[in-house]
């Protein structure tokens, strides 16, 4: 083929094709477009036959470790805007994950459950400790709480309906309760978050469950960011805000500090709904042996342990990549704080923060938790980041799969979005069977696990199928390195 | 009138009984004696009842209150009238801190002094103090109106939102965001009239007003300092 092409005309008459450009010509070139590619041509053109360097060596670039391009970046946009990162999502940076743990499955030793055919239960029942009315849950996945505002009116409709097909709960948020949400979600779990935005006591009584909110994965010891461009007037309404501003969050409850003072606060509003609603704690995954333990003492029916990765609207890179553990020791510290105090299993654990699958949820069911809690990963089911209205991602300054532009209020695929012409590319209607099929595979696939290891009901699972695969992990999650028996720290 | 003495009735069976009313009960009055501190005392009432508590009570007195109207014939402990929604709540002694804590409407009154975070986070109650208020008041306070008939302490309304304070005595210090400003004819009836519901002698003249300077309220490199 490449003998059968015809020569260009113009370099033919010329009799001087094969001439390189000037050197000169070739290095701004290469300066333009620093790609792997551009560097390779680069390197070919200005090298020199005769065994001289050329004067403009790519293989001589030596990226820092200390100052790689994304750290570079970052610096170029602090000097340039004087304010620290904002974004959402959760954390990017690489961290132990469930991932680094494998179910050992049946064989001679243990067999399974017929895989298609045995009965795998998948039940929960939360708030058995003290509320009247505990709440059950067809499935140990729920909806983690995620605030009208940070997402629009259409997102929260989905989740709703989505969590009642389920048969799961959903959450409020920081901004309080909407019509629409109470009327699409069967069971509801009402935060009662530092900045009291839009709580009242109707809400409370209409809930099925509250939600002390302490702290949270993403932002342990901090409060939420809504930027201006969200805070709209139905927005700015229900918090009783102005229209515009930059809200910010408290980072402490107002009228409470301390453990001693939480055991009032729970007492507090259990009088005000008669004892009847299942009453959870959440926080932030940090101390979590301590907090869990002074949950339980404060007299919560509900522990929710929301590790590093657990996914935010708003608030500062620093703290999502910076403040917190992951979950995978999260749990393990949790289960052991429970187990001290005789209470795994009579307080219920939450366990949230980076799960994203049926083989997540096993493996927290299986290290000791009664159900998990997803946040990022249904809005993903919605269409977080799916490759569709590319130009508003790269308006967005960011590409389908990397976004994480919550707190710019432009969500391209109407999620996380105040803009009613955004919002209209989420049909509530969809978005809730898109996340309805994406829970339901979630449960098939932990129930596939817990069968394999020969389980009837996902609750049995338990530390003892598991494995695993990293040193890291091993000491994290409490579980030997596969092939061993060892734990490190044991 | 009924009366409950919480020497012998739980505090879960006197709000149980004051839940349970129907609206439009004939059993309006209602006195509580020997409150002796209990917490969570007529918390999350519904009903435009009145009920005298004889004593000092513990924290979230009346809290979430609703409609009623609520008289603490002593002392307060911490987060009186947390969040109340309407209604009124007196205190005749003095409170402990965070009262009225995002308070979203309603009168509260504490004849006495307030602690510290007297009506932090407030997001539309009114608030009158016969005495002074401790550090931090009206901290993140969104809206409604605080009314310190004595002197305030350090940081009144920092980061405050849309509330507006008066003060007849001396500020500390005023905290992030919040400056003086001009007391109108507006503001001056606005201030009478809630000294004249709260039922306290003072002089409007004499308070000056105090809000937000809405120089925080969006981010900005050059206002860094100011946390």
């Amino acid at each position: 083929m490449r003998t059968r092409k015809p020569a260009p005309k113009a370099k033919k008459r010329s009799g001087r094709a094969a001439k390189p450009k000037s050197r000169m010509g070739s290095r701004a070139k290469a300066i333009k477009a620093v790609t792997p590619a551009a560097l390779r041509a680069n390197l070919v053109s200005a090298g020199d036959a005769r065994g001289k360097p050329p004067a403009f060596d790519t293989r001589a670039l030596r990226p820092s470790h200390s100052f790689p391009q994304h750290v570079l970046a970052e610096i170029h946009r602090a000097a340039d805007q004087g304010l620290y990162e904002i974004r959402g999502f959760g954390a990017k940076r690489k961290l132990p994950t469930f991932d680094d743990l494998v179910l050992l499955g049946a064989s001679v030793s243990r067999y399974p459950l017929e895989g298609y055919r045995e009965k795998c239960g998948t039940n929960v029942v939360l708030g058995t400790r003290f509320a009247k009315k505990p709440i059950e849950l067809k499935i140990p996945v729920t909806i983690a709480g995620m605030s009208f505002g940070a997402l629009g009116a259409n997102a929260k409709e989905a989740i709703g309906r989505a969590a009642t097909m389920m048969g799961t709960s959903t959450t409020t948020g920081d901004g309080g309760m909407t019509e629409e949400e109470r009327k699409s979600s069967k069971t509801l779990v009402y935060q009662v978050l530092p900045s009291r935005y839009g709580l009242n006591p109707d809400d409370l009584r209409r809930a099925d469950a509250i939600e002390v909110v302490v702290g949270q994965g993403a932002k342990p010891g901090g409060g939420g960011m809504l930027l201006g461009l969200k805070i709209t007037e139905r927005v700015a309404k229900m918090r009783n805000l102005p229209v515009g501003i930059d809200q910010r969050s408290a980072s402490r409850h107002p009228d409470w500090t301390g453990p001693d003072d939480l055991t009032i606060k729970i007492r507090e509003l259990r009088e005000i709904t008669d004892w009847e609603k299942p009453i959870y704690v959440k926080v932030g995954a940090t101390r979590t042996r301590f907090d869990v333990a002074l949950a339980v003492k404060a007299g919560a029916d509900v522990v929710v342990v929301d590790g590093m990765q657990g996914g935010t609207a708003a608030t500062q890179d620093v703290f999502i990549e910076h403040a917190g553990i992951p979950t995978l020791p999260a749990v393990r510290m949790a289960v052991e704080a429970l187990q001290e105090l005789d209470m795994h299993r009579k307080v219920q654990l939450i366990v949230s923060g980076g799960i994203r699958s049926g083989a997540d949820v096993a493996k927290a069911l299986a290290m000791g938790a009664d159900a998990v809690a997803i946040g990022s990963a249904a809005m993903v089911a919605l269409g977080c980041n799916k490759p569709v209205y590319i130009d508003d991602y790269h308006a967005l300054g960011t590409e389908p799969g990397f976004c994480h532009h919550c707190h710019t209020g432009k969500c391209p695929v109407g999620v996380t979005t105040q803009l009613p012409e955004l919002q209209a590319r989420l049909d509530p209607e969809q978005g809730a069977r898109w996340l309805r099929n994406y829970l339901s595979v979630m449960v098939l696939e932990a129930q596939t696990l817990a069968r394999a290891c020969g389980k009837s009901h996902v609750h049995n699972l338990e530390p003892d199928d598991l494995a695993a695969l990293t040193v890291e992990a091993a000491a994290m999650a409490g579980v030997p390195l596969a092939g061993t028996n060892w734990i490190p720290g044991r | 009138m009924s009366t409950v003495d919480l020497a012998s009735v739980s505090v879960r069976d006197l709000n149980s009984r004051l839940h349970a009313l129907p609206p439009g009960t004939n059993e309006r009055h209602w006195r509580i004696v020997n409150p002796k501190g209990e917490h969570a005392i007529a918390a999350g009432l519904t009903l435009p009842l009145e009920v005298e508590i004889e004593g000092h009570t513990g924290y979230y007195c009346a809290g979430m209150n609703k409609a009623a109207t609520v008289i603490i014939n002593g002392h307060a402990g911490q987060g009186v009238a947390e969040n109340i929604m309407s209604g009124e709540v007196r205190v005749k002694g003095n409170a402990s801190q965070s009262a009225a804590a995002s308070g979203q409407g309603g009168l509260v009154v504490i004849e006495g002094d307030a602690s510290a975070r007297c009506g932090i986070s407030m997001k539309g109650v009114d608030i009158v103090v016969g005495g002074s208020v401790g550090h931090m008041s009206a901290f993140m306070a969104q809206s409604g109106h605080l009314v310190v008939c004595g002197d305030a302490g350090p940081s009144l309304g920092d980061s405050i939102y849309e509330a507006i304070l008066y003060v007849q005595g001396k500020v500390e210090s005023l905290g992030a965001d919040c400056i003086e400003k001009e007391m109108t004819p507006a503001h001056a009836k606005t201030l009478r009239d809630l000294l004249a519901r709260a039922g306290i002698k003072a002089d409007p003249k004499r308070f000056r007003r105090y809000g937000s300077a809405r120089k925080l309220y969006n981010f900005h490199v050059d206002h860094a300092d100011a946390y």
